[in-house]
């Protein structure tokens, strides 16, 4: 049985003029201890749809499924109270931008605490404790004095780390890192990069990568999901895509890489979109 | 070929006063308000058309006639008249003239003085900007009525000095909010870009930053204008405004004031009719705050 | 590819600093935002600045772009020496160097029209040139970044983030500069969207001989496009080389450790870490 299974998932927003499909019709499945990238660019539909698996949309948006199930679980027909006991507990999701998810108000200590405190149910001295071991496990030096530092006094690479630690307080099955390291820089990004692997591959736990960096797939994932425009280009292995794509999109995409350069120029998506367009396929 | 340009130009302004009126109208009480406001201003432009009688015109026979469906009422005096004899309605429409008047000189007045003002505190900074504010915080440190007062005072009492003394009053929270707009823009990528391509102060101050900050300011304006209104009324009825026999809202009720128990009519009507407006313009006001604050949008 | 004795801007011992004030009862600091650097551009060629966030890198671009002036050093452009807080720059001398910035959402004026924001630098700069001249022009640079004549008449908020780029590219070479200072012009766009600006800027600078100054923290689009490059760090230039130098043969520690933190997207490097991935497992 996988970790999660997802099939022909349709997402649906009521906007001003008039309704927009963000998904139509995708399909996940992420095996436990696996690491999926899902690729795209912006508006693929790569975040609509992780936030409908994880039931975090407005009203305003419409999810279907034909099958939505998490850990044997039927994520669909989950009451609001049953979702809140998975999410955060068994899926937990990291985002972008590190220092806009932490509450400011608050000290680094007591968010991670109040994760461990709903969910386990820790009490008292177990808080601070299983607290300073979350930290030293995503390598934030002195986590002793730490646990008072505000999340303005900290970088955003450390703040990263804390949200990882916040997202592995409960030892979730499924991690879901929504563009993770794209407001790092490239040295931070290869350290957190690191860690997250280090952690999924130690805890055998279910890692779903969202990004829109060919870089980050290379160096990360397992299997690679290609998203375009809320379809679903391709699905691979890492070694599979990156050596023979097959679809046209991909190998713009790839194409693109400027460290893939072949001559002078890089050929763009719009030239693959013409030849495709030719061959019959989807207009991209 | 340059015929399509131009219409691609003006198809994109069309979209944005497009975009514009759809979230205006969303708001209903907005497009109420709205036409409210329209009627009010048809009224004040052909006032003298619609009036039934001379506004000043005293009829010795008719003191304190009530509206023309209660008892004793006539139809020829459709709200009544009041102490002298004074039809009612016709004072009220031609009321509607000064009210409009005095909302749309203290906007201008204020408005001008707090972009120019504001925007200098705002793009300057330092010393400019202390000295500005602090002047400004002076005039807010004022309760605002009581201000106008004191301005009347010196400059003696009429519908031209109140309205400048309002104005006055009214000038520091232009200023305030210009200067914070202006502030936010100033460090904005696109204003050093006209900077790197050689724009001097005035260019950027009036032409690149002020366009970007006219979202508030309309708001303000809007919610400015029917507290002109008020103060107007308000000093009028302090005996500091417009002076008698001036058909003013506000000195009508001045001058009712000893009749509110014996005929009620001439005293509600025109504190209706200053109801009916600025609700109206603060409706007007609030939909402009939904449409033109980003902010505040669904995307 | 470049013309090494063409050398058309000059940087000596550049600082800047800045002075935080401590409030009312703190004492005031000095940040040393650059620290004294020093190099040439030369006429056609693409100079890499490579640094991370904070190193000083757009300290530097807002300098050289006579936004900021320097705290003590020599800009020297086309052999005159230039500081903005002594003398007053010459409208010529103005348009030698233009900027394009990161945010291709925040450098364009959301109440002009394409047409006005591209004529713009003119109507500063050439108030005697008659509108149809201006508009003529304005016409060209579009079709040039490849755009479409009636994008003339549209607002910015109607564009893709890739197009309000090459209008943003557009602006800046509208006062025939020499010297364009891109601010990570391509860190915000998408992938596909980044090879067309790339390629864009490569046949600009062909056709107008500009001299770039590539702000970058993406190695991967330095390798592509840079001639040299430098490595800038806490507000020095710690490395500065030919690309092929600088990426084959590193010398400085922060050098090493920037190219080791780049994702590599070759083949080889992928099988060897999915089968690393397996033996451990």
């Amino acid at each position: 049985m996988s970790l999660l299974e997802i099939r022909n998932l349709t997402v649906e927003f009521d906007t001003a003029t008039g309704p927009f499909r963000a998904l139509k019709g995708v399909d996940y499945t992420v095996e436990k201890g696996e690491v999926l990238a899902i690729v795209g660019e912006s508006g693929s539909g790569k975040s609509v749809a992780m936030l409908a698996t994880m039931g975090l949309l407005p009203d305003t948006a419409t999810v279907k499924a034909d099958l939505m199930t998490f850990d044997g679980r039927d994520l669909q027909n989950l009451s609001s109270k049953e979702r809140r006991n998975v999410i955060g507990k068994d899926i937990s999701m990291i985002f972008q931008e590190p220092i806009a998810s932490l509450n400011p108000c608050f000290t680094v200590g007591f968010q991670i605490g109040e994760v461990l405190k709903t969910h386990l149910g820790l009490q008292g001295k177990d808080v601070r404790n299983r607290t300073i071991e979350l930290l030293k496990a995503v390598g934030i030096p002195q986590p002793e004095k730490r646990l008072s530092s505000f999340p303005h006094q900290m970088s955003g690479g450390q703040c990263q780390r804390v949200m990882i630690a916040m997202a592995i307080a409960c030892q979730p099955k499924l991690l879901i890192a929504d563009e993770p390291t794209t407001a790092l820089d490239v040295t931070i990004q290869k350290q957190i990069l690191d860690l997250l692997i280090n952690i999924q591959s130690k805890s055998e736990m279910g890692l779903i990568m969202i990004t829109h960096d060919m870089g980050v797939v290379a160096e990360t994932a397992d299997r690679v999901v290609v998203q375009y425009n809320g379809e679903q280009m391709e699905e691979a292995g890492v070694l599979e895509l990156f050596e023979s794509p097959k679809h046209p999109y991909t190998k713009a995409l790839l194409s693109a890489l400027p460290e893939r350069a072949e001559g002078d120029r890089l050929p763009t998506v719009g030239d693959f979109a013409q030849a495709y367009s030719k061959e019959g396929g989807v207009a991209l | 070929m340059t015929d399509t340009i131009e219409t691609v130009s003006r198809q994109s302004t069309r979209a944005v006063l497009k975009e514009f009126w759809f979230y205006f109208s969303v708001n209903r009480g907005a497009v109420i308000g709205l036409f409210v406001f329209l009627a009010l201003v048809l009224v004040a432009v052909f006032a003298p058309y619609l009036t039934p009688h001379d506004p000043n015109m005293q009829y010795r026979d008719v003191f304190l006639l009530p509206p023309s469906w209660m008892e004793g009422g006539h139809v020829d005096y459709l709200l009544g008249t009041d102490a002298v004899g004074r039809d009612i309605l016709s004072r009220l429409i031609m009321g509607s003239r000064l009210s409009l008047f005095v909302g749309v000189i203290v906007v201008v007045i204020a408005l001008t003085g707090g972009i120019i003002l504001g925007v200098i505190a705002g793009y300057y900074g330092g010393k400019i900007d202390t000295v500005i504010m602090r002047i400004m915080d002076v005039i807010l440190a004022f309760p605002s009525l009581l201000l106008a007062l004191v301005l009347v005072a010196l400059l003696g009492p009429g519908l031209i000095n109140a309205m400048i003394s309002i104005a006055i009053v009214l000038q520091p929270h232009f200023v305030r909010l210009t200067r914070a707009a202006v502030m936010a823009e100033r460090e904005r990528e696109y204003v050093v870009a006209a900077r790197v391509a050689g724009a001097g102060p005035l260019r950027l101050m009036f032409l690149t930053i002020l366009p970007n900050c006219t979202a508030p300011l309309i708001v303000q304006a809007t919610l400015s204008f029917s507290n002109a209104i008020l103060d107007a009324a308000a000093l009028g009825f302090l005996g500091m405004g417009a002076q008698p026999p001036t058909p003013e809202w506000g000195t009508m009720l001045a001058e009712a004031r000893e009749f509110i128990l014996r005929a009620w009519w001439v005293v509600t009507f025109p504190g209706v009719s200053i109801l009916i407006t600025v609700l109206a313009i603060n409706l007007i006001g609030d939909g402009l705050r939904d449409a033109l604050d980003p902010k505040l949008k669904r995307s | 590819m470049s013309d090494k004795k063409d050398k058309i801007l000059s940087v000596r011992g550049i600082t800047r600093d800045y002075v935080s004030s401590g409030g009312l009862f703190g004492k005031s600091e000095t940040v040393h935002a650059i620290k004294g650097i020093d190099f040439d551009l030369y006429r056609g060629e693409t100079l890499a600045l490579v640094g991370e966030s904070g190193c000083g890198k757009s300290t530097l671009a807002r300098i050289l772009t006579l936004i900021d002036a320097q705290t003590s050093g020599e800009l020297i452009i086309r052999d005159k020496p230039i500081n903005i807080a002594k003398n007053k720059i010459s409208r010529e001398m103005r348009s030698r160097i233009q900027i394009v910035f990161q945010n291709p959402y925040g450098s364009l004026n959301p109440r002009q029209k394409v047409g006005a924001v591209l004529e713009e630098p003119l109507k500063i700069n050439f108030p005697e040139m008659p509108a149809e001249e201006r508009r003529k022009k304005a016409m060209d640079m579009l079709k040039k970044v490849g755009l479409l004549p009636e994008h003339f008449g549209r607002y910015p908020h109607m564009f893709s983030g890739g197009q309000r780029q090459r209008i943003a590219i557009g602006r800046a070479l509208m006062l025939n500069p020499r010297i364009l200072v891109l601010d990570e012009p391509v860190s915000a766009l998408d992938l596909s969207i980044q090879a067309q600006i790339l390629n864009l800027l490569k046949d600009l600078q062909d056709e107008f001989n500009l001299s770039y100054l590539f702000i970058s923290h993406d190695l991967s689009v330095v390798k592509y496009l840079a001639d040299r490059v430098m490595v800038m760090y806490f507000g020095e230039i710690v490395e500065h080389g030919d690309r092929d130098q600088i990426f084959n043969d590193p010398q400085h520690d922060y050098t090493k450790t920037l190219l080791a933190a780049t994702p590599k997207t070759s083949i080889e490097s992928i099988r060897a870490r999915v089968s690393r991935h397996k033996a451990s497992a």
